[in-house]
């Protein structure tokens, strides 16, 4: 089980969130239209086997999306933040 | 190495089995190979036995970091079927099944492959509609398949729960009777020892870390046990893909998860044929030692963990009880993960990279077991023709670029909806 520290709710159960995945990932801009800008954000991961940023949505709780810090091979669990107050 | 046979068998428990000999070397890695695999799976060896029985190739080398069959050759839950009906999967899951059908005499290793049949539980007439699109497309390409009504289900699986209280009601099935399970192990070691004796190395406990590269070209890999050149490397590593891949510069259209799977302790034989449960996701079958073999949902997040997490196990053995209610009490006795590439559009990928000399073959997301044999077939013939055989044409890892996904699940690019 992971544990995730809310900044609004405190510390939380995986179960209460939902996944958002790589949170590194920059959209193209509205009027961009290069095909392989949106081809990259839209298909292409660094996937990494270490530090990773993504997105959680706590929807089961405060519902606000949040960007987590954690290790992929470890799991653990670094900063925690609103996503609204962080770029990627 | 001998041919085994009963005849062998036979003399060989006449001196107390104590004069097997070795099933494959353990060779020091030559300084240069025609093509090197990277992945001693089942994928890998697969690739580098047909390379040298169907293409001549025999100057090639399988290197695996850990042990034959140690990743997700030995992590999954060993069921073969070949009911896809997206075109670009349908007949390359086919030929899978058909290679299936010859492997243990082709590799003169029993891989137990049983055809044992397998069912798609359906659940509503929305779901009896699609099971039905599914069994029709895979009847128009010569794949058999059955629709079966609910009382035929119900004589057939007797054990499930049909009552007014079952979670999901079971309308009727899907049935694929050649589909079935397999020994993962022995396919591993089957071909490892097959490959072998048509000449390729097999080199355990030796690292990939990094290409060698000339002229923007993959020209060889270095390893833990020194630099190794090649004409061509081909990965074979799904799971690790993307770490991989990172190394020669790549990013692919695949996330690493976990899958987890299950065994209960053993029970007299209950469930003699697969089955899928469409509604939780959840499968299972019984193993030959009498193992229950169960698997579910994947965690969800990336992951490169070999192992799962508590919520999963929840909503798996959770499911287990909805379907069949007799389970309950039954203990799980070993529960393992897998790491999976996962991706976009949930269909693998067999192909050439952007980068001259490196090819790749993985993102089979929970599929790779059944394909085994088709993945390294199909593989062999991309390396040695430097062009796809029309079954695995349409794995491209381009292919996104051009609009063209191979979405069985209808899920788009979400790696952990598919």
């Amino acid at each position: 089980m992971l544990r995730f520290s809310c900044p609004v709710c405190g510390l939380r159960d995986e179960t209460e969130f939902t996944y958002g995945g790589d949170a590194t990932l920059v959209r193209p801009a509205h009027d961009d239209t290069n095909a392989d800008h949106w081809h990259d954000y839209v298909f292409l991961r660094d996937n990494p086997r270490g530090a990773h940023r993504e997105y959680w949505h706590h929807v089961q709780g405060c519902r606000q999306w949040l960007v987590v810090e954690r290790d992929t091979l470890t799991h653990a669990i670094g900063l925690v933040a609103l996503a609204r107050e962080s770029r990627p | 190495m001998a041919r085994y046979s009963v005849f062998s068998l036979a003399a060989k428990a006449l001196g107390g089995h104590r004069s097997w000999s070795r099933a494959w070397r353990d060779p020091v890695p030559k300084p240069a190979y025609d093509v090197i695999i990277v992945g001693g799976g089942g994928h890998g060896l697969a690739t580098a036995y047909y390379l040298a029985k169907e293409h001549g190739i025999r100057n090639v080398a399988v290197i695996e970091k850990g042990w034959l069959g140690g990743g997700n050759t030995g992590r999954n839950t060993t069921i073969v079927r070949s009911n896809y009906m997206m075109p670009g999967n349908t007949m390359f899951y086919e030929r899978s099944v058909r290679l299936w059908e010859q492997l243990s005499q082709d590799l003169n290793f029993n891989v137990m492959f049983s055809q044992r049949g397998q069912f798609n539980l359906c659940h509503s007439p929305a779901s009896l509609d699609a099971a039905r699109r599914r069994g029709n497309i895979m009847r128009a390409n010569g794949i058999d398949a059955e629709m079966l009504d609910r009382a035929e289900v119900m004589r057939r699986l007797p054990y499930i729960d049909y009552s007014e209280r079952a979670r999901f009601p079971i309308l009727g099935a899907v049935f694929q009777a050649r589909a079935g399970t397999a020994r993962h192990d022995a396919v591993a070691w089957g071909f490892a020892r097959a490959a072998d004796r048509l000449g390729v190395d097999i080199i355990q406990q030796c690292e990939v870390t990094g290409f060698l590269r000339e002229n923007g070209a993959v020209v060889g890999v270095e390893t833990s046990r020194g630099p190794i050149r090649a004409g061509k490397v081909g990965l074979a590593v799904a799971g690790h893909s993307g770490h991989l891949a990172a190394r020669a510069g790549l990013r692919l259209p695949i996330e690493s998860h976990v899958l987890q799977a299950y065994v209960s302790e053993p029970l007299a034989p209950m469930i003699d044929t697969v089955i899928s449960y469409g509604a939780a996701h959840f499968y299972i079958s019984q193993s030959d030692k009498g193992g229950l073999v169960l698997g579910g949902d994947i965690d969800g997040y990336n992951t490169y963990a070999q192992r799962g997490g508590l919520p999963i196990v929840e909503h798996t053995l959770g499911s287990a009880v909805a379907l069949i209610p007799s389970l309950s009490r039954l203990r799980v006795v070993r529960q393992w993960g897998g790491v999976m590439d996962m991706s976009m559009d949930g269909s693998p990928f067999i192909s050439r990279t952007p980068i001259d000399g490196l090819y790749i073959n993985g993102g089979w997301c929970y599929g790779g077991f059944k394909a085994t044999p088709a993945s390294g077939w199909c593989y062999a013939w991309t390396l040695a023709k430097d062009e796809p055989h029309p079954d695995n044409a349409e794995f491209t890892l381009d292919r996104f670029r051009h609009g063209y996904q191979i979405d069985e699940k209808g899920a788009g690019p979400t790696p952990n909806a598919h």
